[in-house]
């Protein structure tokens, strides 16, 4: 590129229009005056600001030029101000950028003292950055294989990577967390170490049958399978430890003179660990959802992003490459497909959209039908399975393992058989390819985490129950004395079997397929071959697995450790059956709008999560027989008294916050707040497509008033043709990438606040009325 | 590693360290890779700032690049001579340009060389139906060719003069969600 080569210019049409720059500002050149309202939002200010801050850099840029192509130049008092761009963000040759960084440093000899420390400060301040930033990026766990896949893969498994090494981080954290505020101090205060003691109040005012909870330890002789199966199930010895509810039944630890509250502890531990799930997956999607948000309905965008952004560099290996150049082929084929189906669909008649519009209700009822019948089967597997898992002398020891897993076992059978279903179903609803790939996404997503909530809705209808003297005590006392821990082993039991599953799976089906495929040459199986890598799929099995963890973690402590490790050999497992016995998707997810969609889904896990911990720590009676709540109504319970404990001043004043007249204000601020960032937002969008409009009509105003040809036809015109997309660099340039650095600066604080506000009043309006409700009563 | 190597001077590995995205240890490794291509004719010793360029035949047949429909055409635009042979200068510029750490703004201006192949600051439909070539292959037919040309210069073409200026790319490229990922390749591991 001569341009390029010794001159150590930006390319002339670059330079020339940034030189220009500084003529041009947007009220004189339009001919058309922008409309007065966009002058006045407080967006378009920013724009404005932030145009005469571009203005700056372009000037440096251009000095920078002057500066490179001078042979002589005198001493600079103002050194410090160009090194504001740091000098590997240039786009000269490199032999030119040292010409300049010689010149710098002949300048920094000139410049003052003052000067001089700033440019040197700044500049290792800058180094340093890039060091730490360096080293953040080699203690990331995975990260060379991580990238090795990427290389052969391509982004979209990637991402699936990354997302699980992701959720072992998270589950790691809740770990650290649980461990650290609640086993810890449990176990310390239970074996008197560091002289510590606990205390153990029984309760009062309650049946004395309620309280009565002896768990079998297997003391004695007993056969050896016994323990595999408590293994497998949590019952016998492991009921017993420290992993289950019933172990904490503890009221207060006291090291030395320090009392510990560990009721209290359990309790905000848990909230703890949700908040925290909370805020890092809405950090972790703010970023996406930031580009989710400017470029919704941008299907407009989508040629240019695949022919220009759409090799991925870092694939090196023969067959990825091969593989991206058919999904490259496939999905612009894809898209002009769309684009004649959009006609199709455009030019309909009456009758057809009748007959479609029936077919897809008839489709829907199935579908709800199939759902339904998946709800029907689990509650009946969840009853049949509590009621007959405590006849250990009637069947076998291996009847009893698998009656204590059918729930897992059906739940796990319809997470597969569902999605079938659902894929085969809609190729008769004809919609767009990528409509009918989201369409049967939501469903699967549907089944997955709805199927958990039927679980917990049969296992809940288990515990309740409707005599007096159950009455007495709020649950089943006979079945479960202690039915948190119960709930603790049936989340247990389910983690356990998905981990299984997976690894049987793999060892399996995937192994022997690839054996099969390899080495039998018969056409069915050539015909059948391999099977992709289906990255949703994956995603949305160890999302149920996540959402089984965060539920079961309040009654099972130690389960996010147990979730660590799954996750941890889940990555291994998948990498070597990604790498050995798959072919990976000849439709491929771009990696750009899935990440947000995982953690979209994954958000809806955590929420719907959130249900039954809440209900049953608010409603249902805690267990009086074991656990730090006995001598409480419901585990929230405790909140109240530990509030009543507090000094009159602090008393009043969560009083007040807790009160309607905090509350609705409050309420009624919050919904103002968010309708103005909605607004906003869509203000933002507005100038956004304004501005982009206005460009085009300037172009037109300026061709019609030039001699009011056609600009081709005229050969003069085609000059000023040329040069003038380098005159509207700035024009275009300038508004709309400073117009979407500002939308991405304010979109991230935004999006955040505004997907916060609703939750939290909601929350706080939640806590209120159960306040109320508890301080009337 | 550090005190002892003699391959640059001190001051050198400085000015690298400031014009690139580079640190010491990821520059004396990227003159081990140059090296390694033709140990013959790149000397251990850059002290002297040698004069030495490798044709573009090696250059494409590294592994980080062979897979790259667009490799001429990258080594090219990187190319001083515009030959398509690369001192070691621009050899180290090339990935720094395409390490992740570049920004977009950079890389946007590296990519529309890329994309112009016929080098007249435009990308006009003759450029694109050559990428679309190199990107599936030739197996596309001559009409979605067309189909697809005409879609993306209707995209982004701001001016109406049915082809993409600099300002144009930039704009689009500005939008377009995966191009920062695409655009980073990784030549240390």
């Amino acid at each position: 590129m001569s341009e390029f080569g010794a001159g150590a210019e930006l390319p002339g049409w670059v330079t020339e229009s940034r030189s220009r720059g500084e003529f041009f500002s947007p009220e004189e050149s339009h001919a058309a005056a922008p409309a007065g309202f966009l002058q006045e939002l407080p967006s378009y200010r920013s724009v404005l600001r932030r145009r005469a801050a571009a203005g700056d850099v372009q000037e440096r840029w251009g000095n920078l030029r002057g500066i490179a192509s001078a042979e002589r130049r005198e001493p600079q008092p103002d050194g410090g101000e160009r090194g504001a761009i740091p000098l590997w963000e240039l786009p000269f040759s490199i032999a030119e950028k040292r010409r300049i960084r010689d010149l710098q440093q002949g300048d920094i000899k000139y410049s003052s003292g003052w000067n001089h420390w700033k440019r040197t400060s700044s500049k290792s301040w800058k180094k340093a950055l890039k060091d730490i930033k360096e080293l953040s990026s080699y203690m990331q766990l995975w990260r060379h294989d991580i990238h090795s896949i990427e290389g052969k893969f391509g982004t979209g498994i990637q991402s699936y990577f990354s997302f699980l090494r992701f959720l072992v981080l998270l589950n790691f954290l809740m770990f650290i967390l649980m461990f650290s505020f609640v086993t810890l101090p449990a176990v310390i205060s239970n074996y008197g170490i560091f002289n510590s003691s606990s205390t153990k109040i029984s309760p009062n005012n309650t049946e004395p049958y309620c309280t009565v909870y002896t768990p079998s330890g297997n003391k004695g002789l007993v056969y050896f399978y016994t323990y595999l199966k408590d293994l497998l199930t949590g019952t016998g010895f492991l009921e017993v430890t420290v992993l289950f509810y019933g172990y904490y039944t503890i009221d207060a630890a006291w090291f030395s003179v320090l009392r510990y509250n560990l009721p209290l502890a359990y309790l905000l531990t848990t909230f703890a660990y949700l908040a925290l799930s909370f805020v890092w997956i809405i950090k972790r999607s703010v970023e996406r959802f930031r580009q989710h948000l400017v470029h919704d309905e941008d299907q407009f965008q989508s040629y240019c992003n695949k022919v220009f952004a759409g090799w991925d560099f870092c694939i090196t290996d023969l067959n990825a490459a091969r593989l991206k150049h058919r999904s490259l082929l496939y999905e612009l084929q894809t898209n002009l497909e769309e684009e004649r189906l959009k006609q199709k669909i455009a030019e309909r008649t009456m009758k057809e959209k009748l007959r479609i519009y029936s077919l897809r209700i008839f489709i829907n009822i199935i579908v709800i039908a199939v759902l339904s019948g998946c709800f029907y089967s689990i509650y009946r597997a969840t009853v049949f399975s509590q009621e007959n898992s405590s006849n250990i002398s009637i069947v076998g020891f291996q009847a009893n393992l698998l009656v204590q897993y059918l729930p897992s076992i059906v739940i796990t059978s319809a997470n597969f058989i569902a999605p079938q279903i659902f894929s085969f179903l809609i190729a008769f609803e004809d919609y767009s390819a990528a409509f009918e790939i989201r369409l049967t996404l939501i469903r699967c997503v549907f089944v997955r985490l709805a199927n958990v909530g039927v679980l917990l809705f049969s296992l809940w209808s288990q515990i309740h129950c409707d005599n007096d003297q159950c009455k007495a005590c709020g649950y089943d006392y006979e079945l479960y004395p202690c039915w948190e821990s119960a709930v603790g082993q049936e989340m247990y039991k389910l983690l356990i079997f998905d981990f299984m599953i997976i690894i049987a799976m793999t060892l399996f089906v995937d192994f022997p397929r690839k054996l099969l495929v390899t080495y039998c040459s018969w056409k069915l199986v050539q015909w059948w071959g391999l099977q992709e890598f289906g990255i949703s799929d994956n995603v949305l099995e160890i999302i149920y697995g996540q959402t089984i963890c965060w539920i079961g973690t309040f009654f099972s402590p130690l389960l996010p450790a147990i979730a660590t490790i799954k996750y941890f050999i889940i990555f291994y497992i998948k990498k070597i059956s990604l790498i050995h016995t798959r072919k990976p998707a000849s439709r491929p997810i771009r990696a750009s709008s899935s990440n947000f969609f995982f953690l979209a889904v994954l958000l809806i896990g955590l929420i719907l999560a959130f249900v039954p911990l809440g209900v049953s720590i608010a409603l249902i009676s805690s267990s009086k027989a074991c656990g730090p709540f006995r001598n409480f109504n419901t585990s929230w319970a405790i909140v109240p008294y530990t509030i009543l404990e507090f000094p009159i001043g602090l008393q009043k004043f969560l009083y007040g916050i807790a009160s309607e007249a905090f509350a609705v204000p409050f309420f009624v601020i919050a919904c103002l707040f968010m309708f103005y960032f909605i607004a906003l937002a869509g203000a933002h969008k507005r100038v956004v497509e304004q501005l982009r409009e206005q460009l085009v009509t300037s172009w037109i105003v300026s061709f019609s008033t030039v001699r009011g040809r056609h600009p081709t036809s005229c050969p003069s015109l085609q000059v000023c043709v040329c040069t003038l997309p380098c005159l509207d660099f700035f024009l275009s340039g300038s508004p709309s990438t400073a117009c979407n650095k500002y939308l991405r600066w304010n979109k991230s604080w935004l999006t955040s606040l505004w997907r916060m506000l609703p939750v939290l009043t909601c929350l706080f309006a939640a806590i209120k009325s159960y306040y109320c409700l508890s301080g009337e009563s | 590693m550090g005190n002892k190597q003699t391959i640059f001077t001190d001051e050198q590995l400085d000015a690298y360290q400031d014009c690139t995205f580079f640190t010491r240890k990821e520059i004396l490794r990227l003159h081990g890779r140059y090296h390694e291509m033709a140990p013959n004719v790149v000397p251990m010793d850059y002290t002297k700032d040698p004069d030495v360029k490798l044709p573009m035949q090696l250059i494409i047949n590294m592994p980080e690049l062979k897979e790259n429909p667009f490799k001429e055409r990258i080594v090219e635009s990187f190319s001083e001579d515009g030959e398509g042979s690369l001192s070691f200068n621009d050899f180290v510029d090339m990935f720094s340009v395409l390490s992740e750490m570049a920004p977009r703004e950079l890389k946007a201006i590296y990519a529309f060389k890329i994309y112009d192949f016929n080098t007249d600051n435009f990308i006009c439909k003759a450029d694109l139906e050559k990428t679309l070539n190199k990107l599936t292959r030739e197996e596309l037919t001559a009409e979605e060719i067309t189909l697809v040309c005409e879609k993306v210069i209707e995209e982004a073409d701001m001016d109406g003069d049915g082809k993409l200026g600099f300002a144009d790319f930039e704009n689009m490229i500005s939008k377009a969600p995966d191009f920062l990922r695409a655009y980073s390749s990784s030549v240390l591991p």
